[in-house]
């Protein structure tokens, strides 16, 4: 199979394995690309894309910027901080008379769950969802999963994954769970009772409330950050108090009998979820997500940018 | 569907040691000269004369694998994209002669694309093309091979292919023409 069974990526939800498999061989092939002299292949030199950004990014604007630009792609960027949305304008409006300039592809990022389908469904263009609110950030999921492929090898049967920290409000935790699930992995959740969503493992998730004991199961723990400004209320009571019962430091790490991979989705708040020594120790590959993250975007854009018939 | 062998592996292996003998001939030590086969099935031709040549010179030959697909010219045209093979080149060809060796040299786009995707890895002096078999009539674009291994003469509704003994079991050129 050489096609995705989708025509927009909005979750990983609806990918199946050989999807999975599929952008990862194709991503396989972009991380040779990005490793030469010239960073560039033109097979996109006739496709138009927007990046849609309705909520600040730094680190997955710019990959996905990158990863256009590098298959040749035009691109156009737009911030709502400094648009018309500002002035009252509807979500199909923006987006129609920026395809009204004849885009092929939309990269959004948007505040509200659901966005990304919302657009797929009432708009010409294919749509990659970059982010909607609590719901799903499919290529941060499918980067931390390429990550692990390359540390640990093709088959992700028995591998054991912990996602720690926040999950109720994050995003990266459900693709996560949807992504390493679909390619055999078994995943737990670890964190404070208040930041696990009280259903959680009805998607056949372990749930730990104890650090040490999720990282003794564990091959690969991915520290999500504390995202204070999702939070409305209070989860937990400080801080401090976070930092002490689920936040990995080097003592910590080193304390366990076999030597885990450290992954954190950025931007870290160092001592807080993560200590600066694991950070930069040998066994975090933060960098390589990043890394990684540019060469499976660009096996996004381009798997889906081929099914566009002209 | 029609089939005929046009090239038995009698002449398939002369046809291959002609083809180093040229290489050398113009090669000589083979001191600034990189090989470079496409991906896919270009990668079996450029295997063989490389095991002719550094048994008949008893030298290491520097050898590449590109893969073109991403410079294609028909992308979004086709209804599958194309999965890409590795490209293997691990130096740079700044000022290096360059052969490129493909199997069957058609419409002449697949070199196109491979000069195109060369150029990502440096500016060569020279590039040559040495392709096994010519399929002289059919060409979309204005290539040319410097080393030919067999010319053929085909309608372009009929089909080239170079077989290998490692692959499909025996060394040997097919033609298939379609039943009116």
């Amino acid at each position: 199979m050489n096609n995705l069974s989708v025509d927009h990526l909005i979750g990983i939800k609806g990918l199946s394995k050989e999807d999975i498999e599929l952008i990862f061989t194709t991503a396989d092939s972009f991380k040779q690309v990005i490793n030469r002299p010239i960073k560039k292949v033109p097979s996109l030199r006739d496709i138009t894309i927007a990046n849609l950004f309705f909520e600040n990014s730094t680190r997955t604007r710019l990959s996905f910027e990158l990863a256009e630009k590098r298959l040749s792609a035009d691109v156009v960027n737009f911030s709502a901080a400094s648009s018309s949305v500002k002035k009252g304008e509807t979500l199909i409006d923006t987006v129609n008379n920026i395809l009204a300039m004849k885009v092929d592809l939309v990269v959004m990022r948007h505040p509200n769950p659901g966005a990304a389908k919302f657009l797929s469904e009432r708009i010409g263009a294919r749509v990659i969802n970059a982010g909607d609110g609590t719901h799903e950030h499919p290529t941060q999921a499918l980067l931390d999963a390429y990550s692990i492929r390359e540390k640990l090898g093709e088959d992700f049967k028995g591998k054991k994954v912990v996602i720690v920290g926040d999950i109720k409000h994050s995003r990266v935790a459900l693709s996560n769970i949807f992504c390493l699930q679909k390619l055999g992995a078994e995943v737990m959740v670890c964190g404070p009772t208040t930041l696990i969503p009280k259903h959680i493992h009805e998607l056949g998730v372990k749930v730990e409330h104890n650090l040490r004991r999720a990282l003794e199961w564990c091959d690969v723990a991915n520290m999500l950050r504390i995202q204070l400004e999702r939070q409305d209320i209070q989860f937990f009571p400080s801080l401090r108090e976070y930092t002490m019962m689920y936040g990995l430091d080097k003592e910590l790490l080193d304390s366990l009998e076999k030597k885990i991979i450290v992954m954190h989705p950025g931007p870290i708040n160092r001592g807080v979820e993560i200590s600066s020594d694991v950070a930069d120790s040998a066994q975090s590959i933060i960098l390589d997500q990043v890394e990684n993250g540019v060469a499976v975007r660009m096996a996004v854009i381009y798997l889906l940018a081929s099914q566009i018939n002209r | 569907m029609d089939k005929r062998t046009i090239l038995n592996s009698k002449h398939f292996e002369i046809t291959l040691n002609r083809l180093a003998s040229q290489l050398k001939e113009n090669h000589q030590s083979f001191e600034n000269t990189i090989l470079i086969g496409l991906q896919p099935r270009g990668i079996h031709v450029l295997t063989r004369i490389q095991r002719i040549l550094e048994a008949d010179l008893k030298q290491e030959i520097k050898c590449g694998q590109l893969d073109i697909t991403f410079y294609r010219d028909d992308f979004r045209r086709r209804e599958q994209p194309i999965i890409p093979s590795v490209t293997n080149i691990d130096f740079i060809i700044e000022n290096k002669n360059v052969v490129l060796i493909d199997d069957v040299l058609f419409s002449g786009r697949t070199i196109r694309a491979g000069l195109d995707a060369l150029l990502a890895f440096g500016r060569p002096n020279r590039v040559e093309l040495l392709t096994f078999i010519d399929r002289r009539f059919e060409r979309h674009l204005p290539i040319q091979p410097d080393y030919t291994g067999k010319v053929v003469d085909t309608l372009s509704s009929q089909r080239v292919s170079v077989e290998w003994s490692e692959l499909e079991g025996e060394d040997k050129v097919v033609l298939f023409t379609e039943d009116k």
